[in-house]
């Protein structure tokens, strides 16, 4: 077995009274697609919270190799290399997709003390927000303005700038909600390639796509773990399927 | 004995502060809206005061009419004026409101002058308490705290106990669900706002006996008052009312400590809290 | 810059640079104030305009400059600018650095309160101390000597010149670190602060640089003002003095540097024409800005944005 690039133990979170991720251990292996899926409600955008740094836990603790990250901010985890979509499409509405990009590989160097030079000039920065915009279909939108492109285009923005970004880790949070079928077929075949070489959680309600590409699949309820394991052992789990996947979901399986 | 008078001080000014000061957490809580002419609103009062009172020959005729008045110029303000900020940037609130004070002030100044006036203090209440053989307290002093927290309580009932104060929480917590439940949401703004302009004169009026009425004595406040809100947390009544009376005590307490640096005390005192807690001591996080 | 404006940025210098030969005393005096005011408008344009930090308490940074140089020239010889000024800036540049690092926990509505509140706190800091004159305030005998052969500052129109040339400097500036890395950063910030954070920005440290670079652009500013008018007051501070360089910007249109520029010329004008009019002009102003806000949400320059919207329909931006 493999170290865990990312790992959770006992990690929760409370919203005053409300529970919403409660003793979640949880470890995302180099190489592979962990999806987290679950009912509305089950936890899993708070948990993506957590790992980005957007949330701080309330309990358990957050380990990135040998790195604790428990209490870091979200920028210092980004700058690690742990690179995040939105549920909620999030991205510089009033920017073109390439400058979105471009802002993204920017990221990834020291800007602070850089005053002097156009920013258009560092050609590396360039060429990695172009690589990000090829890589997901978006090539020769590059000069629109986020807020022009259509819901599909925005939702592989947000993916090209977790790209552009050089991440290990991807944490993508409903990639998939709201695109249409040949965009959503262009993104799973995107994330099997990825896959080759980063560690990605996937949260996702398109059971096809969670089941075409998943090695591991954990199944949130009410803010805890109900299953962990293949996507065989998933499928055939009795709990699971009486909690969530329900008769006619398993009949598609 | 000195120092009770300071303490007696301290208090009155601070629950002075505090009807202005609920009134400008109130409108941004509910409306959102960051309002630089509530200290306009002061300064209108204190003037009304010293305008009816001279009219009418008698404060006590003064402060309903001035009451009236104010809450009528609030009523008319949200409508042609703070109604369409409600969406607006933050930016185009504080300028629009910041024309408002350019208005006010120079309206007071065509209108009443630029002197300094004084107000009579009303014969009733013109005794003063002997506390020893050489200090006295003035009874007028002990009556702006009274009605302060008297007003102060109303409030506090109005907002917990009555159908009105339900809407403005449901208004304040989520305009949508008010809508929803079929609150009409202008008029709890209108009102609230309204009452808030009246809360704010009416501080400026009963405060004329004792501070007098000078031009510039509207920013003065306001600004104090945002020391206030920022301290006590924006929305809260409960941070504002705590935080007036803190702003009393280091304000009254600089002034006879460190003269020079007293103006100062106020804002050192936002300062720490900002260290410690950046949303106020009662702000949601 | 868009190279739509960049003629007009021609023109306004060349009319700048011309404008002594065909002006008098009266009107030299006034545009260099206006420069000097341009060049505060500028600052806040850094903050308001492109880093999303609405600051009610700017005229703090230009104040304290103005002190710091007042304070360093009560010797009867002129001071020497290349002592004073670094000094003046330094000053301002460290007040901005430690009022940034508190108001910067906060954001939204509490930052303007609060950014007003230190304002004022400076305001009374030399209004009741006898530190530089109280309430009154204090004079400066001599304008500062710059030592370079030929320039006089005592002279008003080399003194217009020398204020050009720092316009055109700062100008210059902010153009370049606007478009650097630092300056796209800053306006990724403005757009969306909690995207930045997201990609690995520690957005913090570049508000608080930009805070700071425009603190000391501020200070600059009052520096220039004070070395003017021979004169400082606490008034410089007062929070009319932050709202009318807000008004500047919003007129002018924020998020250009040439708006800030043609705001600061639009309202000192007008206020020139509306005290012509009446004693009482600040009703007049009053109105104005209320009229403004209500009438014209992109300012002057979105008079123009809306003439090339009219050829070529941009998308509707959806605020996300």
């Amino acid at each position: 077995m493999t170290e865990p690039v990312l790992a959770t133990t006992t990690l929760g979170r409370r919203f005053g009274g409300l529970v919403a991720v409660d003793d979640v251990s949880l470890s995302l292996a180099p190489r592979t697609v962990h999806a987290v899926i679950g009912p509305n409600g089950a936890g899993k955008s708070t948990l993506v919270n957590l790992l980005s740094g957007d949330l701080r836990p309330s309990t358990g603790t957050i380990h990135l190799g040998a790195l604790d990250i428990t209490h870091w901010p979200s920028h210092r985890i980004a700058q690690h290399g742990v690179a995040r979509s939105f549920q909620h499409t999030n991205v510089f509405a009033a920017f073109s997709a390439f400058e979105n990009c471009r802002l993204a590989a920017q990221s990834r160097h020291k800007s602070f003390g850089r005053w002097v030079k156009p920013a258009e000039r560092y050609g590396d920065w360039n060429a990695a927000a172009d690589a990000a915009l090829k890589i997901v279909g978006l090539a020769s939108r590059g000069g629109i303005p986020a807020a022009a492109l259509s819901h599909g285009e925005r939702r592989s923005l947000e993916i090209a700038m977790a790209l552009a970004t050089q991440p290990s880790v991807l944490l993508l949070d409903e990639p998939l909600a709201g695109m249409g079928p040949e965009e959503s077929a262009h993104i799973v075949a995107l994330l099997k390639r990825l896959a080759a070489d980063h560690a990605i959680l996937l949260v996702e309600h398109d059971m096809d796509a969670v089941f075409a590409l998943a090695d591991r699949l954990t199944v949130m309820v009410n803010g805890r773990i109900l299953a962990s394991g293949a996507p065989d052992a998933i499928r055939a789990n009795a709990d699971v399927q009486r909690a969530y996947l329900g008769t006619e979901a398993v009949s598609t399986l | 004995m000195e120092w009770l008078i300071q303490i007696l001080n301290s208090v009155q000014y601070g629950l002075l502060l505090f009807l202005v000061a609920s009134g400008l957490t109130l409108i941004f809580g509910i409306m959102g809206v960051i309002n630089l002419a509530h200290g306009s609103f002061y300064m209108i009062g204190a003037y009304l005061a010293f305008t009816l009172s001279s009219l009418t020959g008698s404060l006590w005729l003064a402060l309903p009419l001035g009451i009236v008045l104010a809450a009528a110029l609030g009523l008319l303000l949200e409508w042609a004026l703070i109604s369409r900020l409600y969406r607006r940037d933050h930016l185009y609130q504080v300028l629009l409101t910041f024309g408002l004070i350019l208005i006010f002030e120079e309206l007071r100044s065509v209108l009443v002058g630029d002197d300094v006036h004084s107000v009579a203090i009303p014969a009733v209440l013109g005794a003063s308490l002997p506390l020893t053989e050489t200090l006295s307290y003035p009874v007028y002093r002990l009556f702006i705290s009274a009605v302060c927290l008297a007003l102060a309580g109303l409030m506090y009932v109005t907002i917990q106990k009555t159908r009105f104060g339900m809407m403005i929480r449901a208004a304040a917590s989520n305009p949508e669900m008010a809508t929803s439940l079929g609150l009409d949401i202008r008029w709890i703004h209108a009102l609230v706002f309204a009452a808030g302009v009246a809360l704010a004169a009416f501080a400026g009026m009963i405060a004329a006996p004792v501070s007098s009425v000078f031009p510039g004595m509207g920013n003065q406040v306001l600004i104090v008052c945002f020391v206030i809100v920022v301290i006590g947390g924006i929305g809260s009544l409960k941070g504002a009312l705590i935080a007036s009376l803190l702003i009393g005590f280091a304000d009254t307490f600089g002034k006879v400590l460190v003269p020079e640096f007293a103006s100062i005390a106020v804002y050192l005192l936002m300062a720490v809290v900002l260290l410690f807690r950046p949303r106020g001591l009662f702000g949601r996080a | 810059m868009k190279r739509s404006l960049l003629p007009w940025l021609v023109v306004a210098t060349v009319l700048l640079l011309l404008f002594p030969m065909a002006a008098e005393k009266f009107y030299l005096q006034l545009v260099t104030k206006i420069m000097i005011l341009a060049i505060f408008a500028l600052s806040l344009d850094l903050l308001v305009g492109y880093t999303g930090l609405v600051s009610l308490g700017h005229a703090a940074y230009f104040g304290i400059a103005a002190y710091t140089y007042a304070l360093a020239s009560q010797a009867a010889d002129p001071a020497n600018v290349w002592l004073t000024l670094p000094l003046a800036l330094a000053a301002s540049a460290a007040a901005a650095l430690l009022v940034g690092a508190l108001v910067l926990r906060t954001s939204g509505v509490y930052f303007i309160m609060v950014t007003l509140a230190f304002a004022q706190m400076a305001y009374y800091f030399f209004h009741d101390t006898r530190i530089a004159g109280g309430s009154d305030g204090i004079y400066i005998n001599t304008r500062p000597d710059a030592h370079l052969p030929g320039l006089d500052l005592a002279d008003d129109l080399h003194f217009y010149y020398f204020v050009l040339a720092l316009l055109a400097i700062v100008f210059a500036l902010l153009a370049v670190v606007l478009r650097s890395p630092f300056g796209r950063a800053l306006q990724g910030i403005k757009a969306n602060e909690h995207r930045m954070r997201a990609l690995g920005y520690a957005t913090l440290h570049y508000k608080l640089a930009a805070f700071v670079l425009a603190g000391t652009i501020a200070g600059l500013a009052g520096y220039l003002a004070a070395a003017k008018e021979g004169f400082v007051n606490p008034e410089m501070m007062a929070w009319h003095q932050s709202g009318a360089v807000l008004m500047m910007l919003i007129l002018g249109g924020m998020g250009t540097l040439f708006g800030a520029v043609l705001g600061a010329f639009s309202y000192v004008l007008l206020q020139e024409w509306f005290s012509t009019l009446t004693k009482h002009w600040q009703l007049l102003m009053g109105g104005f800005i209320v009229a403004a806000v209500l009438l014209l949400p992109h300012g002057l320059i979105g008079l123009h944005r809306l003439r090339i919207k009219s050829r070529a329909p941009r998308p509707e931006g959806d605020g996300d």
